[in-house]
C-alpha cells in the first residue's frame, strides 16, 4: 500500500509542476485530494486494513497529502503570480485618451463670487452684514443721507420712482439707506457692511440700470480717517494683492465729510510702451467713494442715541461689478446680466 | 468746466508743468477729468507777415498767388484762397511745420501749378473765432516776422474739471485760480472786479429813473438780488480776437461783443449776466414775478415754452420776456442794430431754479449755476467786470447809477463764524495738523480766521456761505488742503467688541446656493424688472398675488415698468437666450429677492428666492429641491398641486412646497404652453421662498446614536391602487411602523403586466432600529406585520407575491 502511496505522490508531483494554470491546478486538486480521490479514501480506509499496516499506511498517507498541499499552494502562488503579470500586461490602454467627466460641477455667478470675497475680507475685519429693502422710501434714500432737496440724484431723469399717488418711493440709488436703518436698529459701536442691488436710470457699456454695491460703516467714539485708510488699505490688498497701496483724493458726497474717493494701485503688469487697459497709465484705478459720517447723518438718528458730539464714523460705497469687471478684465458691463453659459462657466 | 491754463494764469501762475498742476488739484478735490490742448502746436512757424504783391491764380478763379515778407528782408509765395487778401495788409501766416488745431501738419505745396509756401490765416484756422470769410487782418504797426503767439492767444492747455456739486464757486476761473492758489501756494492776483477801475461805480445810491427803466420785482422770496445797469451808445460788432479765443477754448461759441461780454463775465466771475436791448423792453419796466398759468415765453432757443406760477419770469408790457435764471427772450435780446444795453446781474432762489429747469427740460450755463446757489454779493462783481468790458469793447458810455433791489443789508451782512477746535481735528482726521497750518489754509481760500484759545474763529466768506456751515466743514477743507492722502497714516479702528460672522440666515443662504452648485448647476443674476405682458404669458390669473406688482413710474422702458414677483421670468429668459445660442438648457437658479406691492403700505413685501430651470421632468427639479432642502435639514413635504395649482406648471406633473404647513413654493413640469412661449420643451423648475425656509432649517442639530447598535434593514414590495399616492402609503407605513421604524422609503415603482390593471406596486425600504439593543427578527416581525395590516386595511394594499 505504501508503494501506490508513493506512485501516487510522485504522479501528482510532476503533475502538478506541470500545471500551466490555476483552472489546471484545481483540476489536479480535485483528482488527488478531492472527495473521491484515492489517497483520501485510503486515508478513510484505514480502519479496514490489517492492524500492522494500519501505521505505516495512515503515516505514509497523511504525509503524502500534506505534501501535496504544500505543493498545491506552492504552485498556485507561482501560477497566480504569473497569471497577474500576464493580467496586467493585457490591461494596458491609452492614457492619453481623455478622462471620463464626472457630473459637471456648477458654478456661482462672477457676482456673487465676488460679493462673497468682499464680505469674508469685511467679515475678517470685525464687520457684520445688514440687509434692507431695495424699494425704499425717499427719506432713507435722500433726505436722512443729508441729500439737498435739489441735489441732482433725486432728479427723474436718474432715479427710479415708484407709481405712488405720494411720490415718495423710489428703487434705491445706493446701499448707503442702509446706514441710517443699521444706526436706527443698534447704538454703537457698529461695524455693518450691507451687499445688494441698487438702481439708476442708466444703461451703456459701464452702466446697467440695475447693479450692486457695498456699503460699510463703522462708528464708535474714535474712528478717525486714518482708520477708514487702514481699513480700506487691508480690503484693497486682501482683494487685489498684497502689494497694493491705496490714495485718498478728497471728493463730495453729501453724507459724508470730508469726502474722499479712493484709488487703489494698478495691479496689472505694464509693458513698456503699451496702454494699461485698467489705468490707462496713470498707475491708479478708483474703486470707491467714502468719507467721514457727515454730523448730519448723525442729526437724523439722534433719538436712537447719536450724537455727533461723542461718536463719529466712517462710510464708504463700492460697487460689486466694478470689483468684478477690473479683476477679471470683462470688458462690459451688460455681459454680467446676460447669463450666457460661456460666460457664467468661466467664474465663480 | 474748462479752464484755459493761459487764462488761469492772468489770476494765478503756479511753477508746475500743466499735469502736475492737474495732479495737484486732484489731490486737494478738484478732480481733473482731462487735459486738452486748444489751438495749434509749433508756435514757432507762426508769425506775422506782410502781404507785397497779390496776382489772381493762372489757372483757378478763386485762388491769390501772394508774395509775403515772412521776416525783414525774407519774402515767400503763398496761394491764398481768401476773398479779402490784398496787398499792404498784415496778416498771420503758419510757415511749413505748423501744426494746426485739428492736428494736421503744414507742408510746402502746390496749389494747381504754383508753389505755396504756408497759409495766410482766417480766425477759425486757428481756432480763435468762427469766423472763415476772409484772411484775419492785423494791426499795421505790428513787425514783420514777430512771433505771432505774441499777438494773438494761438495756443493753450485747457483743464477739464469736474466741479462737484457744493462748489459753484468753482464754476469760475477766478474761482478755480482761487483753489489753484490754494492748492499750490502761488500769488493769486486781485480778483478782476477788485481791480476795477471803475470800482467807485459800485453801491452808487442812484435811483432807478436815471437808468431810463423800472425795476420792480414782486416775487422777492425767489430774488433775494436783482441788479441792473444801463448802457448807451453801444455799438454792436465782434469781440476781440482774445476775447474770442478765450471763449472758444471754454468751448463757447462768440456771437458779438455784448452777447459775448455777458458770458465772458460768466465765465471769469461765475456770475450769469443777461444784457436786454433797452429800446426793446416794451414800458419802459421789468417786473420780477411768477408767470401765470399757462403763460407762453419764447426764448433765445426760438422755443415757445408753456409756463405755469411756480415759475418765475421778467416781463415787461408785452408779458414775460425772460425765464428767470435760466433763459433770456428773443423778444429783448440784443440784436446787430441794439445801440442802448440793459445789463442784468441777478441772485436767484436755487430749488426753484432747480425745478424749473427740470419742469420745462431747459438748462443752461446759468441755472446750472444758479442752481447750486450763489452768493447775492457776487451780482456786482459781475456788474463791475462787464462795465469795463462794456466801456473798452462796445464804445459804450455808463449811465451813471446801478438799480439794486435786494442789495441794501448785504454790506453789513454778518457772515458766519465757525469755531474750529484743534482738539476736533485731531480726533476726526487721526492726524494733528497745527492751528497756524490750519489757518494757513483757511486763509488762502478766502476765509478769515481769528485765535481763539482752543482754536480759531473762522469766518466764512459769501461764496463759500452754503457749502461750509459747520466744523465738519472746516476740517474737510483744512483736511484736503493738508493732503489727506500724503500725510495720512494707515490704521484700524479698535472695533471694541465687534465680531464679524454670518447671521444663520446669511450662512444657510450661502450652504443652499453651494448645494445647487456643487450638483452641477449654474447660478444666473437675472433683472428685478419685469415686463407687464410677463402675467399673462405666466398665465396668472386675474386676483393672483403674484400680480401685485411695484409698478415703476419712470421704466427705462416700458417692458421694464413692473418688479417681478416671481423669479419664473428670469430664468426662463436666460434658458432661451443659451437655447437660441447653441448652448442647450443648461441647468441654472438663481437667488434674489422678488417684490409684492401690499395694499395700504408705503413699502412692498420683499423675500429672497431661491428658483431653479432643469432639464428634465419634475422629478429632476425635485432631486435638487430635495438636496437642497436635505442639507438645510429642512423636513420637505410635497403635495399634488390639485389643491393649489400653479397655472405656468403641468396640471397633473407639480406640486406644491410646504414646510410644516407653510407654503413655500412649488416644483413641476413647466406648463407646455408657457415653455413654448419661451421656445423650451422638456424643462422643469421649483422656486421657494428661501426666507421662509430658512427659518425652518435646523441649525444646530442634536447628536443622535446610531452607531451603537446596528439596524436591521428590510424589503417590502406593497401593491395599491394606481391613484394612491406614495405619500400617503408612507404615511400608513410610518404610523404603523411606530418607535422602531426610523426610516421607510420608497425605492421602485412597478405598474404593468405582473399586476392587476389600475394597480401599483411600490418597494418600500424598511429600516428598524431601537436606541438600547440590537433588534432580532422576533422584534421587528410583529410590527413588519402591522404595517401590512395596515396597508391593506386602509389602502387596500396587498404584499406583491
Amino acid at each position: 500500500m505504501t508503494e501506490r502511496i508513493a506512485q501516487l505522490r510522485a504522479e501528482a508531483d510532476a503533475a502538478i509542476a506541470a500545471a500551466s494554470t490555476s483552472a489546471e491546478l484545481e483540476e489536479l486538486r480535485v483528482r488527488y485530494l478531492g472527495r473521491k480521490a484515492e489517497l483520501p479514501n485510503i486515508l478513510r480506509g484505514i480502519a479496514t486494513l490489517a492492524p500492522e499496516e494500519r501505521g505505516p499506511t495512515g503515516k505514509a498517507a497523511n504525509q503524502a497529502r500534506q505534501a501535496l498541499d504544500a505543493n498545491l499552494a506552492q504552485r498556485a502562488e507561482q501560477l497566480a503570480g504569473g497569471e497577474l503579470e500576464e493580467q496586467l500586461r493585457r490591461d494596458v490602454v491609452d492614457v492619453t485618451l481623455p478622462g471620463t467627466p464626472p457630473q459637471s460641477t456648477g458654478h456661482l455667478h462672477l457676482l456673487t463670487a465676488t460679493r462673497r470675497e468682499i464680505e469674508d475680507v469685511f467679515l475678517g475685519l470685525g464687520f457684520k452684514i445688514a440687509e434692507g429693502p431695495e424699494v425704499e422710501t425717499v427719506y432713507y434714500n435722500f433726505d436722512a443721507l443729508n441729500h439737498a432737496p435739489t441735489h441732482p440724484a433725486r432728479d427723474r431723469q436718474d432715479t427710479f420712482y415708484v407709481d405712488r399717488p405720494e411720490g415718495d418711493v423710489v428703487l434705491r440709488t445706493h446701499t448707503s439707506p442702509m446706514q441710517i436703518r443699521a444706526l436706527e436698529a443698534q447704538p454703537p459701536p457698529l461695524y455693518i457692511i450691507s451687499p445688494g442691488r441698487v438702481y439708476r436710470r442708466d444703461s451703456d457699456a459701464t452702466h446697467t440700470p440695475q447693479f450692486h454695491q457695498i456699503e460699510g460703516l463703522a462708528v464708535d467714539t474714535d474712528i478717525t480717517l486714518t482708520d477708514l485708510k487702514g481699513t480700506l488699505l487691508a480690503f484693497a490688498r486682501a482683494i487685489f494683492g498684497p502689494d497694493r497701496e491705496v490714495r485718498l483724493r478728497p471728493h463730495f458726497f453729501p453724507f459724508t465729510e470730508p469726502s474722499v474717493e479712493v484709488d487703489v494701485s494698478c495691479f496689472m503688469e505694464h509693458e513698456a510702451g503699451g496702454r494699461c487697459r485698467v489705468c490707462k497709465n496713470t498707475g491708479w484705478v478708483e474703486i470707491l467713494g467714502s468719507g467721514m459720517v457727515d454730523p448730519n447723518v448723525f442729526s437724523y438718528v439722534s433719538e436712537y442715541g447719536y450724537d455727533a458730539e461723542k461718536v463719529q464714523g466712517f462710510a464708504f460705497g463700492m460697487g460689486i461689478e466694478r470689483i468684478a469687471m477690473l479683476k477679471h478684465g470683462v470688458p462690459d458691463l451688460r455681459l454680467l446680466y446676460d447669463n450666457d453659459r460661456r460666460f457664467l462657466e468661466q467664474f465663480g | 468746466m474748462k479752464v484755459p491754463v493761459e487764462w488761469l494764469a492772468e489770476y494765478c501762475a503756479p511753477d508746475l508743468p500743466v499735469d502736475e498742476l492737474a495732479t495737484r488739484l486732484a489731490m486737494t478735490g478738484t478732480e481733473v477729468d482731462r487735459i486738452e490742448h486748444h489751438g495749434v502746436r509749433a508756435l514757432e512757424h507762426f508769425v506775422v507777415g506782410k502781404v507785397l504783391v497779390r496776382e489772381q491764380h493762372p489757372g483757378a478763379d478763386r485762388l491769390s498767388v501772394c508774395v509775403v515778407e515772412v521776416a525783414p528782408g525774407e519774402t515767400t509765395q503763398i496761394v491764398c484762397g481768401a476773398p479779402n487778401v490784398a496787398a499792404g495788409q498784415t496778416v498771420a501766416v503758419a510757415r511749413p511745420g505748423s501744426i494746426m488745431p485739428d492736428g494736421t501738419k503744414l507742408k510746402q505745396a502746390k496749389l494747381r501749378g504754383q508753389e505755396s509756401n504756408g497759409m495766410i490765416l482766417a480766425e477759425d484756422e486757428l481756432g480763435i473765432g468762427i469766423d472763415h470769410a476772409g484772411t484775419m487782418v492785423l494791426d499795421d504797426g505790428l513787425e514783420v516776422g514777430a512771433p505771432l503767439a505774441g499777438v494773438l492767444p494761438l495756443s493753450t492747455d485747457v483743464l477739464e474739471l469736474e466741479i462737484t456739486p457744493n462748489r459753484p464757486d468753482c464754476l469760475s476761473v477766478y474761482g478755480v485760480a482761487r483753489e489753484t492758489h490754494a492748492a499750490t501756494g502761488a500769488q493769486l492776483a486781485l480778483a478782476p472786479w477788485e481791480d476795477d477801475a471803475l470800482g467807485t461805480l459800485r453801491a452808487d445810491g442812484s435811483t432807478a429813473s436815471d437808468l431810463g427803466v423800472e425795476i420792480v420785482v414782486e416775487a422777492t422770496d425767489l430774488c433775494p438780488r436783482f441788479t441792473a445797469r444801463a448802457f448807451h451808445d453801444v455799438t454792436i460788432g465782434p469781440s476781440p480776437p482774445w476775447l474770442k479765443a478765450r471763449l472758444m477754448a471754454c468751448g463757447q461759441r462768440p456771437i458779438n461783443n455784448v452777447v459775448d461780454i455777458t458770458n465772458y463775465v460768466m465765465l471769469l466771475t461765475g456770475q450769469p449776466m443777461h444784457a436786454f436791448d433797452l429800446d426793446r423792453i416794451a414800458g419802459a419796466k421789468l417786473v420780477v414775478r411768477r408767470a401765470t398759468d399757462g403763460e407762453q415765453v419764447v426764448t433765445l432757443d426760438d422755443q415757445e415754452r408753456t409756463v405755469d406760477s411756480d415759475v418765475l419770469v421778467i416781463a415787461d408790457a408785452d408779458g414775460p420776456t425772460s425765464i428767470a435764471g435760466i433763459m433770456g427772450g428773443n423778444r429783448s435780446e440784443v440784436q446787430n442794430d441794439t445801440t442802448s444795453v440793459l445789463m442784468e446781474a441777478a441772485n436767484w432762489d436755487a430749488a426753484n431754479i432747480h425745478s424749473t429747469s427740470l419742469k420745462l427740460a431747459l438748462r443752461s450755463e446759468a441755472s446750472a449755476r444758479f442752481e447750486k446757489g450763489l452768493a447775492p454779493e457776487q451780482a456786482l462783481d459781475g456788474q463791475a467786470v462787464a462795465t469795463k468790458l462794456m466801456l473798452e469793447l462796445t464804445g459804450a458810455t455808463l449811465v451813471p447809477g446801478t438799480i439794486d433791489v435786494g442789495g441794501d443789508g448785504l454790506a453789513h451782512a454778518k457772515h458766519a463764524v465757525i469755531r474750529l477746535r484743534d482738539k476736533k481735528v485731531v480726533g476726526l482726521l487721526g492726524v494733528g495738523i497745527t492751528r497756524s497750518e490750519s489757518a494757513m489754509h483757511l486763509q488762502r481760500l478766502g476765509f478769515e480766521t481769528a485765535e481763539r484759545p482752543d482754536g480759531l474763529d473762522v469766518t466764512v466768506p459769501p461764496w463759500r456761505r452754503n457749502d461750509v456751515t459747520r466744523e465738519a466743514d472746516l476740517i474737510e477743507e483744512v483736511a484736503r488742503l493738508h493732503g489727506v492722502n500724503d500725510q495720512l497714516p494707515a490704521t484700524l479702528p479698535r472695533r471694541r467688541g465687534a465680531i464679524g460672522v454670518l447671521t444663520p440666515a446669511q450662512r444657510l443662504r450661502r450652504r443652499a446656493e453651494d448645494v445647487l452648485v456643487g450638483r452641477g448647476l449654474l447660478e444666473i443674476v437675472g433683472w428685478s424688472f419685469d415686463s407687464p405682458t410677463r402675467d399673462d404669458r405666466l398665465r396668472l390669473p386675474a386676483g393672483d398675488p403674484r400680480r401685485a406688482h411695484v409698478v415703476i413710474e419712470n421704466p427705462m422702458s416700458e417692458d421694464a415698468a413692473n418688479m417681478r414677483t416671481t423669479l419664473l421670468g428670469s430664468l426662463l429668459d436666460v434658458a432661451r437666450h443659451n437655447a437660441a445660442r447653441g448652448q442647450g438648457i443648461p441647468g441654472i437658479f438663481e437667488s434674489g429677492r422678488v417684490y409684492l406691492a401690499q395694499a395700504g403700505r408705503t413699502l412692498p413685501h420683499e423675500h429672497h428666492a431661491l428658483g431653479a430651470l432643469v432639464p428634465g421632468d419634475i422629478f429632476a427639479a425635485k432631486g435638487y429641491l430635495e438636496a437642497l432642502l436635505d442639507t438645510l435639514r429642512v423636513t420637505l413635504c410635497v403635495h399634488g398641486s390639485t389643491s393649489e395649482p400653479q397655472p405656468f406648471l403641468h396640471p397633473g406633473r407639480s406640486a406644491a412646497v410646504r414646510v410644516g404647513e407653510e407654503l413655500v413654493g412649488w416644483v413641476g413640469d413647466l406648463h407646455p404652453l408657457v415653455a413654448a412661449d419661451w421656445d423650451l420643451a422638456g424643462v422643469a423648475a421649483f422656486e421657494i421662498n428661501l426666507d421662509a425656509v430658512v427659518a425652518a432649517a435646523r441649525l444646530v442639530p442634536d447628536y443622535e446614536d446610531l452607531t451603537s447598535f446596528p439596524e436591521l434593514r428590510e424589503d417590502i414590495a406593497i401593491v395599491v391602487g394606481a391613484n394612491v399616492p406614495a405619500a400617503t402609503v408612507l404615511e400608513t407605513v410610518r404610523a404603523a411602523g411606530g418607535k422602531l421604524l426610523a426610516r421607510a422609503e420608497v425605492f421602485d415603482v412597478y405598474r404593468g403586466e405582473q399586476i392587476a390593471a389600475g394597480r401599483t406596486s411600490l418597494a418600500i425600504a424598511l429600516t428598524f432600529r431601537a436606541r438600547d439593543r440590537t433588534l432580532t427578527d422576533e422584534d421587528v416581525a410583529p410590527v413588519r406585520e402591522k404595517i401590512v395590516r395596515r396597508l391593506g386595511e386602509q389602502l387596500g394594499g396587498e404584499l406583491r407575491g
